[in-house]
C-alpha cells in the first residue's frame, strides 16, 4: 500500500464517505465535497511529471492475491501518466461544472459516488501492469457508465441506452479477459511487463493470433469504434458532464490506452496492424459522414467523438506498422505523437464543446438544431468559445486541433510514399480516406456554429435563453483556454508528456526530441491536404442543400442500430421459448430433473470409472452408535407415514439432535456443538410458526404419482449409498487435510484446527458465508414484511 | 462402522427426495431438512471415522481426525439452518397469499399484471 | 408468551393454567446468563478449543429464544435496543474490513496475524487478528438468528391479536 495506490483507490473511499456527507448537509451542493478528490489526485500526478519524463517508471507492487498471481502491480509510464492526468484533471473540472448543471433536485448522492466509482476505475486501468486486475477495472468502468448512463432511469431512452453500453462493451470486455488468459497461457504471467520479455514465444505460439482478436474486440468496444459504435450516441442520455467525461474524455479511451499499451507486444502480427488502421480509418470516415446528418447537438458531438476515437486508433496502427516494420522510422514517430497530441486535444475541445453544448440546452431547454439559432449575442461567451473549440476540431490554425489534424496528414501522406510492398496498390487510398474524414469534420463543425449561434433568432425554445452562470462557465473556459495555448505554444507538452507517452508506446528508451512545429514549408503535402479540405469542406457546406439528400438512400433496415436490436429480440425470444419449455412452474418437475439427473450422471460415472469396493479399514460398529442411529430411522419412517404437522416436526427434531449425538462419537465436537444449537433454534422457530403453517402435513396423493415418487427417491437413495461406498473406499489422490493438521500452530498458531480452517486458511469461504447467512435474514425480513400497498408501491409494514 | 452410516446417509437423502416430491410444503421443508442431514452425515464419513482424536492440537496426541470435513460441514449445518428458515418463511407468505399449501395448486394463481 | 399460545391453540388449556410463570421467568432468567457466558467462552476459546464464531453467535440467539419464551417480545426490544438489520450490517463490515485492513500491513488478502502482549494478570495472551474476523461472524450468526426469530414471533403477535378480534 503506496501512496500511488491510495491515490488511485481516494475517490472510491470519498465515495463512502460522500454517501454520509449527502445525509447531513443538504444545503451545500455536494459537488463542492466531491471536488477536492480529483484535484488532489491530479496534483500528485503532477509530481510525478519529472520522474517520467526523466525516462524512469514508476513500479509499486501490492499483494492481493498472490497465489493466483493477481497482484495490485502499478506500473507508471509516460502513457499512463498521460491518461492518469486527463483523467483526473477532467475529471475535477468535470465535477465543478456539474455543480452548476445539476440542480439540488436530482439524486445528487448516486450521481457523485458513480463518478468517484468511475474514477478509480479509470485510473486502475491505466495506472496497472497486471491484466487481471486491468480486467477487473474495466468492467467497473462499463458498470459505472451504465449506472451514469441510466442516471435519470424513469427515461426509457436512458435504460435503453444504459443497457445498450452495458451489453455491447461488457461483450468486448468479456472477450478480453479471454484474451488475457490466452496471452498469460503463452507467457506463465499476468504482468504486462513480464509478457513483454516474452515476445518471442508470443510470436510462435499458435494462441496469439486468438489473443490478439480477442483483445481488440474489447478495445474496440469500448472505443465505439465500427461496427460496435452503436452504444456511443445513444449513451448519450446521460447527463452532460457525464457524457463530456466518461463517453468524450475517459472511458471510451481506454481502448486506446489498450491498444497503445499491447502495441510493442503485438506488432509483430499483421492482423494487429491492419485491423486497428483499417478498422480506425472506417470508424473516422463513416462516423464523420453520419455525424453530418444528425439534429441533435448531442448526437452531432458523439459522432465526432466516434470519429475523432477512430482517427487516432488509425495514427495508432501507423505506429504499430512501424514497429512490425523495424521502428525508429521517421514516419511512425510522427504517428504515434500524433496519436498521443491528439488525445490530449481532443480531450479539450470535445470536453470544452461538451460542456457548452451542455449549457445551451440548460439554458433553453432543447438540443435540437431545428429549434435553435441565433444565440451569438444572447450568450456571447459560449458562442467564443464554441467557435474556438470548433475550429480546432476541424484543424483549422492556430489551434491544437490544427497542429495534430497536421501530423495526422504527414503521417497519412508519408504511408502511401514510404515502401511496402503488401501497401502498393492501396496505399494511396489513405490519405484519400483521411481527406474525406477531414472535410466531413469541419461540415459538422460549422453546422454546429451556424446552427446555434448565427442566423434568424428562434423563438420557440422552451426556455428564455441567457447566458450560463460563471460557475458553468468556468470549466470550458479552462478547456478553451488550453485550446489556444497548446495551438501556440505545442511545446510545451512535447518534452514533458507527449515524448514519454511516445516512447511508452514505442516501447523504446532512446529519447524522441519531439518539436512541433506550424509551419512546415510550401512542399509540405499535408499543408496542401489542409487547404483541400478547408476549400471543400466550405463548399459542401454552401451547397449542402444539394448534396444532403443523398443520406435519404440509406438502406434503413440493415442498419448496426437495427441489427443489436433485432438481434437483442430474438435472443430474448430464443431465450424464453428454451426456458419455457422445460421449466413448467412446477417445483415437482424441477426436482424430477435435479434427482433423475444426479442418478444416472453418478451411474454413468461409475459404469465408466474403475472402482474398487472394499470395507476392510472401517472402524468398529458399537452399540450406542447403531442405537442412535436406528432411533433415526424410526423418527424418519414417523415423518414419512405421518398426517400430523406437529409429529413431522417433532420428529425433524429427534433426527437433527440424534446426529449431534452422533457427531460427538465421530470425533467432530465443533459440528455436534453447532447442530445441537442450530436444532434448538430451529425447532423454536418450528413452533413459532407453527400457527401459520398449514393444517395438515400431506394431502391427499395418487397412488401412480406416489409410486412414481418412490421409484425416483428409491433410485437417488440407492445410488448415493454405492456412490458414497465407491467414494469411501476409493482415493484418487492425498486429501490436504495433513497440511491443516500440520500446519495450524506454525502458521495459524492456533489450535482447534476446525476454527482455525473455518477463520484463516478458509477465511474466504466463512466470509461469504456469513454474508449469505445475512442476506437470509433480510430476505426473511422482506418476506414478511414487504407489502404491495394500493398504489402498487412496494412498502414495509411496521409493527409496534 | 463407515458402510452402516453411508447407508443410513442414503435412507435419509432417499426418503428427502420422497418428502420433497410430495405436494404440501411442509413436507417439502422437512425433507431439504433431512437431505441436508444425510448430505452432512454422507460426507463426514468420506474422511473415515473415529480415525483419532478430536482434531484440536493436543501433544500426547499422535493422529487426528480429519479436520477438513467437519469445518467444512460447519458451514453447511449454518447455511441449511439459514436455508430451513428461509424456506419456511417463504412457505407461510405464500400460505397467506395463495390460500394453498399444494404446490401443484400454486401454478395458475392469477397474477395481477395490471 | 408465545409458547403459552401455541399451547393454547393445541387445546392445552389446562397445561396452561398449571404454567407457573414466576418460576419460568426466575428460571429463564439464571439459564440465560449461563448460556450466554457460555456463549462468550466458546468465542474466546474457539482458536484452542472447541467452538467459535459460528457456535458462539448460534448460542447466543438461542438465549434470547429463552428469554422470548418466558417473557415477551417487548422485553427483548428493550433488551437489545437496536435494529437488529444494523447489528447484521455491522457484523458484515466487520468481516470484510479485517482481512481489508490486513493488506494495508503489506499482507496478502486474509493473511492473519498473531501477537502475544503481556497483561498484568492474565500474563502472556494472545491477540488475534482472527478473532476480529471471528468477532463479525459472531454479531452476524447471532443477529441474523435473532431478526428471523423476532420477525416470525411478531409475526405470531399480530395474529394473535387479530384472533382475539374475531373472537
Amino acid at each position: 500500500m503506496t501512496l500511488i495506490h491510495f491515490a488511485i483507490l481516494l475517490p472510491v473511499i470519498a465515495a463512502v464517505f460522500i454517501g454520509v456527507l449527502y445525509r447531513y448537509y443538504k444545503d451545500v451542493h455536494l459537488g463542492w465535497f466531491v471536488l477536492p478528490v480529483p484535484v488532489l489526485i491530479v496534483a500528485y500526478l503532477f509530481t510525478l511529471i519529472p520522474t517520467v519524463s526523466s525516462n524512469q517508471v514508476i513500479f509499486e507492487s501490492m499483494q492481493f492475491m498472490p497465489r493466483i498471481g493477481m497482484n495490485f502491480d502499478v506500473y507508471i509510464d509516460g502513457l499512463s501518466l498521460l491518461f492518469a492526468i486527463l483523467i483526473s484533471g477532467i475529471g475535477a473540472l468535470v465535477v465543478l461544472y456539474s455543480i452548476g448543471y445539476l440542480s439540488h433536485y436530482e439524486k445528487l448522492g448516486n450521481f457523485y459516488v458513480y463518478l468517484l466509482i468511475f474514477m478509480t476505475a479509470m485510473l486502475g486501468v491505466v495506472l496497472n501492469d497486471n491484466v487481471l486486475m486491468l480486467y477487473l477495472f474495466w468492467e467497473l468502468t462499463s458498470i459505472s457508465s451504465f449506472l451514469l448512463i441510466a442516471f435519470w432511469f424513469n427515461r426509457e431512452r436512458s435504460i435503453y441506452g444504459a443497457q445498450k453500453s452495458m451489453l455491447i462493451t461488457m461483450f468486448g470486455g468479456f472477450l478480453m479477459l479471454g484474451g488475457f488468459i490466452s496471452l498469460s497461457l503463452i507467457t506463465d504471467t499476468f504482468s504486462i511487463r513480464g509478457m513483454m520479455e516474452q515476445i518471442p514465444a508470443i510470436q510462435e505460439n499458435a494462441l496469439a493470433p486468438l489473443a490478439i482478436i480477442l483483445i481488440l474486440f474489447g478495445a474496440f468496444t469500448k472505443s465505439a469504434q465500427f461496427p460496435f459504435y452503436v452504444w456511443l450516441p445513444d449513451a448519450m442520455e446521460a447527463p452532460t458532464p457525464v457524457s463530456a467525461y466518461l463517453h468524450s474524455a475517459t472511458m471510451v479511451k481506454a481502448g486506446l490506452y489498450v491498444v497503445a499499451r499491447f502495441t510493442p507486444l503485438f506488432a509483430f502480427s499483421e492482423l494487429w496492424v491492419w485491423a486497428i488502421l483499417l478498422i480506425g480509418l472506417v470508424t473516422l470516415v463513416w462516423a464523420a459522414f453520419n455525424a453530418v446528418k444528425q439534429d441533435d447537438l448531442k448526437a452531432v458531438l458523439a459522432f465526432s467523438t466516434v470519429s475523432q476515437l477512430g482517427l487516432i486508433m488509425s495514427l495508432l496502427g501507423i505506429g504499430a506498422l512501424g514497429v512490425h516494420s523495424g521502428a525508429s522510422e521517421q514516419v511512425f514517430t510522427i504517428a504515434v505523437v500524433a496519436a498521443v497530441f491528439h488525445l490530449i486535444n481532443h480531450a479539450t475541445f470535445k470536453g470544452a464543446l461538451f460542456m457548452i453544448i451542455g449549457i445551451v440546452d440548460h439554458e433553453t431547454g432543447t438540443r435540437s438544431l431545428k429549434r435553435l439559432g441565433g444565440l451569438m449575442t444572447i450568450m456571447p461567451i459560449s458562442f467564443t468559445m464554441t467557435v474556438i473549440t470548433s475550429l480546432s476540431m476541424a484543424g483549422i490554425p492556430p489551434f491544437n486541433g490544427f497542429l495534430s489534424k497536421e501530423l495526422f496528414l504527414e503521417a497519412m501522406f508519408s504511408i502511401s510514399e514510404a515502401d511496402f510492398s503488401v501497401l502498393a496498390d492501396v496505399s494511396v487510398l489513405f490519405p484519400i480516406l483521411a481527406i474525406v474524414g477531414s472535410i466531413f469534420t469541419l461540415v459538422y463543425s460549422i453546422i454546429l456554429i451556424r446552427g446555434i449561434f448565427l442566423g434568424k433568432t428562434q423563438p420557440e425554445t422552451p426556455k428564455e435563453p441567457k447566458e450560463a452562470p460563471m460557475l458553468m462557465l468556468i470549466s470550458p473556459i479552462v478547456l478553451t483556454v488550453l485550446v489556444i495555448v497548446f495551438g501556440l505554444f505545442p511545446n510545451i507538452l512535447s518534452g514533458t508528456i507527449i515524448d514519454p507517452a511516445a516512447m511508452g508506446i514505442l516501447n523504446t528508451s532512446e529519447p524522441l526530441n519531439t518539436e512541433i512545429s506550424h509551419w512546415h514549408g510550401w512542399d509540405s503535402p499535408a499543408l496542401w491536404g489542409t487547404v483541400a479540405i478547408v476549400v471543400i469542406g466550405a463548399l459542401m457546406y454552401l451547397f449542402r442543400n444539394t448534396w444532403m439528400p443523398v443520406y435519404r438512400f440509406g438502406n434503413k433496415i440493415f442498419t448496426i442500430n437495427n441489427l443489436y436490436d433485432q438481434g437483442l429480440m430474438y435472443s430474448r425470444l430464443g431465450a424464453e421459448k428454451i426456458t419455457d419449455g422445460y421449466m413448467s412452474g412446477y417445483i415437482r418437475s424441477y426436482l424430477v430433473y435435479i434427482f433423475t439427473g444426479f442418478a444416472v450422471l453418478a451411474v454413468i460415472t461409475m459404469i465408466n470409472t474403475d472402482m474398487t469396493f472394499e470395507w476392510d479399514t472401517a472402524s468398529a460398529i458399537t452399540i450406542p452408535e447403531v442405537a442412535i442411529m436406528l432411533i433415526i430411522l424410526a423418527a424418519l419412517i414417523a415423518i414419512l407415514v405421518t398426517a400430523s404437522r406437529m409429529v413431522s416436526i417433532i420428529m425433524f427434531s429427534v433426527i437433527g439432535f440424534s446426529l449431534s449425538l452422533l457427531f460427538v462419537f465421530f470425533r467432530a465436537v465443533d459440528l455436534a456443538l453447532t447442530q445441537l444449537a442450530v436444532e434448538a433454534i430451529l425447532t423454536s422457530l418450528f413452533l413459532l410458526a407453527f400457527f401459520h403453517l398449514p393444517k395438515r402435513a400431506r394431502h391427499e396423493e395418487r397412488k401412480r404419482f406416489r409410486l412414481n415418487n418412490m421409484i425416483i427417491s428409491v433410485a437417488v437413495g440407492a445410488t448415493s449409498i454405492i456412490f458414497g461406498i465407491a467414494a469411501y473406499s476409493n482415493r484418487l489422490f492425498d486429501s490436504i487435510s495433513q497440511f491443516y493438521i500440520d500446519n495450524v500452530y506454525d502458521l495459524a498458531s492456533g489450535g482447534n484446527m476446525v476454527n482455525v480452517i473455518l477463520v484463516d486458511f478458509r477465511g474466504m469461504d466463512t466470509l461469504f458465508e456469513t454474508l449469505v447467512f445475512g442476506l437470509a435474514g433480510l430476505g426473511v425480513f422482506i418476506l414478511l414484511r414487504l407489502r404491495v400497498n394500493r398504489k402498487g408501491e412496494n412498502e414495509f409494514e411496521e409493527h409496534a | 462402522m463407515e458402510i452402516l452410516v453411508i447407508i443410513l446417509a442414503g435412507i435419509l437423502i432417499g426418503a428427502s427426495v420422497y418428502l420433497m416430491l410430495s405436494k404440501s410444503l411442509l413436507r417439502i421443508i422437512i425433507g431439504t431438512g433431512v437431505l441436508s442431514h444425510g448430505i452432512l452425515l454422507m460426507l463426514l464419513t468420506m474422511g473415515g471415522l473415529k480415525r483419532g482424536g478430536i482434531p484440536v492440537l493436543d501433544d500426547s496426541v499422535q493422529s487426528y481426525s480429519d479436520p477438513l470435513p467437519q469445518a467444512m460441514l460447519l458451514t453447511v449445518i449454518v447455511i441449511t439452518f439459514a436455508l430451513t428458515a428461509y424456506m419456511l418463511v417463504i412457505a407461510i407468505r405464500v400460505y397467506k397469499e395463495l390460500g394453498t399449501d399444494n404446490v401443484e395448486n400454486m401454478k395458475g394463481v392469477p397474477r395481477d399484471d395490471d | 408468551m408465545n409458547l403459552k399460545s401455541t399451547l393454547k391453540k393445541l387445546g392445552y388449556a389446562k397445561v396452561h393454567k398449571q404454567m407457573n410463570d414466576v418460576f419460568l421467568k426466575y428460571t429463564a432468567k439464571v439459564v440465560f446468563l449461563i448460556i450466554i457466558t457460555f456463549s462468550i467462552n466458546l468465542f474466546f476459546s474457539g482458536h484452542y478449543t472447541p467452538g467459535g464464531g459460528f457456535v458462539g453467535g448460534l448460542l447466543a440467539a438461542a438465549a434470547i429464544v429463552l428469554l422470548l419464551l418466558a417473557y415477551d417480545l417487548k422485553t427483548i426490544n428493550k433488551m437489545i435496543p437496536f435494529d437488529h438489520k444494523w447489528l447484521i450490517a455491522l457484523g458484515l463490515t466487520l468481516s470484510v474490513f479485517v482481512p481489508l485492513v490486513l493488506m494495508i500491513f503489506g499482507q496478502p488478502f486474509f493473511t492473519h496475524q498473531a501477537l502475544y502482549i503481556e497483561l498484568p494478570i492474565f500474563g502472556e495472551v494472545p491477540i488475534h487478528t482472527a478473532v476480529f474476523f471471528d468477532v463479525g461472524v459472531y454479531i452476524t450468526v447471532a443477529a441474523t438468528t435473532l431478526l428471523i426469530i423476532t420477525l416470525l414471533a411478531t409475526e405470531q403477535a399480530m395474529s394473535d391479536s387479530e384472533g382475539a378480534d374475531r373472537s
